[in-house]
């Protein structure tokens, strides 16, 4: 308050004000989170050469492993000094961060970008108005491997739920574990009744239920009653209610990559998980097979529409200009290829769509240009607190302690304080 | 035998003062900015419906206390901490105190002994952890498979993966951690016992354990006085282990109060309703350690006098 009654002939007041003029102070902070090669030279080279292109524009690159970036920004935001250009995973965690005035409202700034990355954008924006660019948006569909599924008598992998049941047990037969879960984190047996619902929820509904947070049509029912059928086959490996994710040999997506189950519902960074937790470096290699979740017979939903997230671009609230410019760079064409040729991610940009090389990621990709609608994930598109709910729900599902009411009356419950 | 310089008491006596000011400064500045701050802080925080970020503005009264105290889950949990208070009485306890009159005794490989049932204790409790996830895996892992192979059965889901047998199983993981702790405690006090007591008892004709019953225990009783009120803390505090092991689950089963409040600040960004837990584990525990304070070990303090 003090410092605006004196601001004539004061520039320094700080507290981050976002005053910086034509000629003034053009450093940008930017966070990412490819610290590996080639992905961190690669960005490298695009900050030097938007540098190169910009005169008097400083870009101070900050590359960090993923969780100490996510760390660092959660840190960041409490104290509301958020670096200018960072990661945004949408939805909910994004319209809590746009409520709190931190992010910067691209819709006309960008608006061409916008127009040509298509529905990716959906899932940032707040109220109409897009707050990040999506550089890399990735569907969750079934992992499997080939070679257990040739040696089971599968030639192909199931379209409907009921051949899901007729695969699962085949493989029962055939003495091979059908699918691993790693409900001990709870988000990836989550993803089983957000694709439940997501085949049998019409979309409007399913938006309606993102922004109003009411979950009364019967469609969410019926997505517990779907899920309650898939875990009545008991498909998972044992012990899956404490199984982690994706962390050591044993976790679901070790299971997997160490060819002690058929497949696992995951999203698009399973290779590279499954890279990591194999000693060869490998993961599944050649045997890594991809297919996309089975329609439900009967469900009002899009059997084409795909669950997904991803990762975008945003600005903070107080970043100079010049970080918008940037981060319509980093989604140019030019880009966007160089980022897929590197397997760094999928690109949104369409002039880069066949640019990817990885053939299970290419088949992944065609999946997801297909879709009529990308479904965010919902724990990200209804926000840490009402998501936490819903996956605490659906994992008691899983131990057999919950009804497909439940989850609802669960999640509807969380929705209420929220409001 | 040189005293302190005499005269002049009255300079020396604030030149102490100064010192002590001096020595304890660094350390109250510390615990003000990392206990009684962010202690305030949480008190502050319970009142409020607060994201992680942005400014503490949307007041909520006593609703984040009404949520907590009314969620299943937490009142669970609250049952979770007290199973393993009175659990570890009922069995730790006993069977500490066999030990450590076993092992004060003069038997072959004592220190072996010693060594073995300590080791455990002394391990980071976040490597035990990790170390049996990896013996309790379902299938896989060792202990299964021994168990397999002598022909007992095994459950479907795993030992942590089965609700009703997951806190009963973390609960004999903390056994085989924290056992050490309570036979050191117990051999220390009873190294304290004269020699001369059971001596004689021994010439009156009482056998070992008549002198164990009337002697040893009753004099080491304060010392297990001290050791169910630190183990008291330690089960309503439980956390770490309970994090690797299960999570809380399966299906909440393991849900302790300190997990609730992890859960409900750093994954859902609950901050209020975590804050609000913490008040309450903090009331709870407060509370206990009085009442125990004033009922038990109150006892102790005046039979010194």
């Amino acid at each position: 308050m003090l410092c605006s009654a004196v601001v004539v002939g004061v520039t320094a007041c700080g507290g981050g004000g976002g005053s910086e003029s034509e000629a003034g102070d053009n450093t940008i902070t930017w966070w990412h989170n490819s610290n590996n090669e080639p992905g961190r030279g690669f960005y490298e080279q695009a900050a030097k050469d938007f540098e190169a292109d910009n005169p008097g524009v400083n870009i101070e690159v900050q590359a960090m492993a993923h969780q100490d970036m996510v760390d660092k920004l959660e840190a960041a935001f409490q104290s509301g000094d958020v670096p200018d250009i960072y990661m945004e995973r949408g939805g909910g965690e994004l319209a809590d961060h746009v409520e709190a005035g931190l992010v910067r409202d691209l819709s006309e700034d960008a608006a061409e970008e916008i127009e040509k990355l298509g529905g990716s954008v959906s899932g940032w924006q707040v109220d109409g108005k897009t707050y990040a660019l999506p550089f890399s948006v990735g569907v969750v569909g079934f992992w499997y491997n080939k070679e257990l599924f040739a040696q089971a008598g599968i030639e192909e992998p199931p379209t409907t739920m009921d051949e899901l049941g007729e695969v699962v047990a085949t493989l029962k037969g055939a003495g091979i574990t059908p699918i691993s879960v790693g409900a001990g984190d709870k988000w990836p047996a989550a993803h089983y009744w957000y694709y439940t619902a997501l085949r049998s929820c019409p979309q409007d509904v399913l938006e309606d239920a993102v922004t109003s947070l009411d979950f009364s049509d019967a469609c969410f029912v019926e997505a517990g009653e779907a899920l309650e059928q898939l875990l009545s086959t008991q498909p998972f490996n044992p012990g899956f209610l404490t199984t982690p994710a994706q962390e050591g040999a044993t976790s679901a997506s070790g299971l997997l990559a160490t060819e002690q189950v058929a497949m696992e519902l995951q999203g698009h960074w399973e290779p590279g998980v499954m890279q990591g937790l194999t000693e060869n470096g490998q993961g599944l290699g050649e045997k890594t097979g991809w297919f996309p979740f089975p329609e439900i017979e009967g469900g009002d939903g899009d059997p084409a529409a795909q669950l997904g997230g991803g990762d975008a671009w945003a600005v903070a609230e107080d970043a100079p200009d010049a970080a918008v410019d940037f981060v319509k760079y980093l989604l140019s064409d030019e880009v966007q290829q160089g980022f897929a040729e590197n397997d760094m991610g999928l690109p949104t940009n369409p002039a880069a769509s066949d640019s990817v090389s990885d053939p299970a990621l290419a088949e992944l990709l065609a999946v997801r240009d297909a879709a009529p609608y990308v479904q965010l994930y919902f724990d990200t598109a209804f926000g840490a607190s009402v998501g936490g709910a819903m996956n605490d729900a659906v994992a008691l599902l899983f131990a057999g302690q919950g009804s497909p009411e439940d989850i609802v009356k669960a999640t509807q419950q969380a929705a209420e304080q929220e409001r | 035998m040189a005293g302190p310089p005499a005269g002049r008491p009255g300079r020396d006596k604030r030149r102490q003062r100064l010192e002590i000011l001096l020595f304890v400064t660094p350390a109250l500045v510390l615990m003000a900015l990392f206990v009684v701050y962010p202690v305030v802080s949480a008190v502050r925080m319970s009142f409020f419906r607060w994201k992680g970020f942005g400014p503490l503005v949307d007041f909520v009264g006593l609703r984040n206390y009404v949520s907590v105290l009314t969620d299943s889950v937490f009142t669970d949990a609250v049952m979770h901490n007290f199973t393993i208070v009175f659990a570890s009485i009922l069995v730790q306890l006993p069977l500490g105190l066999a030990l450590a009159l076993l092992l004060n005794r003069r038997i072959r490989a004592r220190g072996l002994l010693r060594t073995i049932i300590f080791v455990p204790y002394v391990l980071a409790e976040v490597i035990a952890g990790v170390v049996w996830f990896q013996l309790l895996q379902p299938r896989t892992g060792v202990i299964e498979t021994v168990l397999s192979s002598v022909g007992i059965p095994v459950p479907e889901q795993g030992f942590l993966g089965t609700p009703d047998l997951a806190l009963a199983t973390v609960f004999v993981v903390l056994t085989w951690k924290y056992l050490g702790l309570a036979v050191l405690l117990f051999l220390a006090g009873l190294q304290g016992v004269p020699d001369e007591l059971s001596e004689a008892a021994q010439l009156d004709g009482a056998s070992w354990w008549q002198i164990q019953r009337r002697i040893a225990i009753p004099l080491i009783a304060p010392t297990i006085r001290t050791w169910i009120f630190l183990s008291m803390i330690g089960s309503l505090q439980l956390f770490d282990m309970v994090w690797i092991l299960t999570g809380g689950g399966p299906a909440n089963a393991t849900t302790t109060m300190a997990t609730y409040l992890v859960n409900q600040g750093t994954q859902r960004g609950n901050f209020g309703i975590a804050g609000a837990a913490s008040v309450i584990l903090f009331l709870i525990g407060f509370v206990m350690a009085i009442a125990y304070q004033f009922f038990v070990l109150r006892r102790d303090t005046k039979a010194e006098r």
